[in-house]
């Protein structure tokens, strides 16, 4: 008994440590990119006073331009700035967006409500069939299903994301007319009253284009995994013992493949979101990313901000849940290395 | 036959890559100022004898604009890739060499990969201002980490080396056991690295050229062709959309395939 709680008590520590590890350096790798991406924005030749004047450049005096550096701080040095910004930062405010007019958190907020459903499916559905078809193929090497099911995937791996979405409008929407072409909803209706059969119709050809894209690194990866596995010693006993391929894929082949598979997945929706910047583009669905776009077309420069930090919490939020999940589902894996 | 053989199937990929490649090059010179001859008596043709690929709104020849577009991008991702290599080679280098530099370049490593590729890049061709120097220089800043990472594993790796040690206790300095035990060493390595990022680097050039970061609208970059064609999608024009798209992506497979088959190879 007593020697069940000192053990409980020594994991929960190891754990404990580990997760305060893991929170320490992604608050690090969260201030770097604050840092950079600040940076970058202080490099750029655009003015900020052009950017946030707009047409109305024409009709200010220099006098008045230099109030308005003086009133947004532009005439502090660079360090002076980036505290200022990161107080702000720190204290929930991301500053203001002259695009949307609107407070950059709030931008961020509707936007990625919309996206999430867009990212939320691909994902599901990439995760799910990358890994179903990886294990397929790789359960028979050489196989004819095999064959198919590599080539798909080498050749939408080298696929331009934009190409494929191009291409899905092209044959869905404008010649078989089944999907409409843009957009979250029908035009001229109001985005509360669309109703929730409209939003999935809308919904359907970026979902299944940003997954199909997705698909090819799952499936790659877990052929390869499944590739080894089938190769191992313990494949080799169980078919000299008279287990069928099936049986051996099913029964050992997909607990070797799911952990990477899952890793992976988590792994890589930093991909993801870059996939969804460029398919809402094409679809001009009002996401996330076509905030990014327009932000950065429009030298928006909080909001561009707002948005590299948020998308780095994501993918490092996402990474963390990688690295987690290891331990939850692989007790051999110990705690220390969370 | 060929399926069995690494080296045969790599020399083979070699082989159409570099054929591609030539032919890519000899087109620069046949085409002249052909991708943008407008012939206003041929608006918007689609593909048939007289012109190959159709024809945009313009009356410009598409095959030309594809063929024109696949040589920026292929110079683009040619020196984009190089230079990223470059990169790896020299901040794994400085990883080896001591903990600090170590730890300084793993946390820019962590840094750069928690931005998602296209938002980093976004944000680096909004820092030069766009065009092409922007995007060759924001393509190589983003690419390098993966590569970084398996360069400074290898180091590691060597520095254990018998002959390494062995140079060290014979008093050679570190810099001497880096340029002459262990760069040549890391030279294939680097080869395949660059290789591989290609077609990353070309996909990623598009994209940026495509959401209108890169390139300028006035050269005939696959991501301005395709950028064009989203315009009259709707009208039913599909070859816009279809053959620089397509140029694109057997470009990259080619790449790619010789990318992997080398590796398999070597």
């Amino acid at each position: 008994m007593a020697l069940d709680v000192r053990l409980i008590n020594f994991i929960t520590q190891e754990l404990a440590q580990g997760i305060a590890k893991r929170l320490a350096r992604l608050t690090l790798v969260l201030l770097c990119v604050a840092l950079v991406s600040f940076g970058l924005m202080m490099a750029s030749p655009i003015d900020p006073i052009d950017a946030y004047l707009g047409p109305q450049m024409a009709q200010v005096s220099p006098e008045q331009r230099e109030l308005i550096a003086q009133r947004w701080g532009f005439d502090a040095p660079p360090v002076v700035q980036f505290s200022h910004w990161l107080r702000q930062l720190l204290s929930g405010d991301l500053g203001w967006s002259h695009v949307y007019n609107q407070p950059v958190s709030e931008v961020i907020g509707q936007r990625f409500q919309r996206s999430i459903a867009l990212l939320g499916g691909a994902w599901l559905l990439s995760a799910l069939l990358g890994f179903s078809l990886g294990v397929v193929a790789g359960a028979k090497e050489g196989s004819t299903l095999d064959k198919i099911i590599s080539t798909y995937a080498y050749i939408t791996a080298s696929t331009p994301a934009f190409w494929l979405a191009i291409l899905a409008v092209l044959l869905f929407s404008v010649f078989l007319g089944w999907t409409p072409t843009c957009c979250a909803g029908p035009t001229g209706i109001l985005s509360q009253q669309v109703s929730l059969a409209q939003r999935l119709h809308h919904l359907v050809l970026p979902i299944a284009t940003l997954a199909l894209l997705g698909i090819a690194n799952i499936t790659l990866h877990t052929r390869h995994r499944m590739l080894e596995f089938m190769r191992s010693e313990v494949a080799t006993h169980a078919f000299a013992q008279g287990a069928s391929r099936l049986d051996v894929a099913w029964r050992h082949g997909i607990r070797h493949a799911c952990l990477p598979a899952m890793t992976l997945a988590f792994a890589s929706l930093g991909e993801l979101f870059g996939g969804s910047i460029l398919i809402e583009q094409v679809f001009a669905y009002p996401g996330l990313g076509q905030a990014t776009v327009a932000a950065g077309l429009r030298s928006d420069i909080p909001l561009l901000l707002g948005i590299a930090l948020f998308t780095a919490l994501f993918v490092s939020i996402g990474n963390l849940m990688a690295d987690s999940l290891y331990g939850v589902i692989d007790p051999r894996i110990k705690l220390g290395d969370l | 036959m060929i399926r069995h053989q690494p080296r045969l199937r790599a020399l083979l990929s070699a082989g159409i890559t570099l054929l591609l490649i030539m032919g890519l090059i000899a087109s620069q010179w046949l085409l002249g100022d052909t991708p943008q001859q407008m012939q206003f008596d041929a608006r918007l043709a689609p593909p048939s004898l007289a012109h190959w690929f159709g024809t945009d709104a313009l009356g410009r020849e598409l095959w030309a604009r594809t063929l024109a577009g696949l040589s920026i991008s292929f110079w683009v991702g040619c020196l984009a890739a190089l230079l990223s290599t470059l990169i790896a080679l020299s901040l794994a280098a400085l990883a080896a060499l001591s903990r600090r530099l170590d730890a300084l370049v793993s946390l820019l490593i962590d840094t750069l990969l928690s931005v998602p590729h296209l938002i980093l890049l976004m944000l680096i061709a909004f820092a030069l201002g766009g065009g092409t120097q922007a995007v060759i220089i924001a393509v190589a800043a983003t690419h390098w980490p993966s590569l970084a990472r398996v360069l400074r594993a290898e180091l590691l790796h060597l520095r254990q080396a018998p002959y390494v040690r062995i140079s060290r206790a014979l008093g050679k300095s570190r810099w001497f056991v880096l340029h002459s035990h262990l760069l040549p060493h890391l030279l294939p390595h680097c080869l395949i690295g660059a290789l591989l990022l290609f077609p990353h680097a070309i996909l990623h050039e598009a994209a940026l050229t495509f959401l209108g970061f890169g390139l300028s609208p006035s050269q005939p970059a696959v991501g301005v062709l395709l950028a064009e064609a989203m315009r009259y999608l709707t009208g039913g024009y599909w070859w816009l959309g279809v053959f620089p798209g397509l140029g694109l992506l057997i470009m990259v497979l080619c790449f790619a395939r010789l990318g992997s088959n080398l590796r398999r190879a070597l």
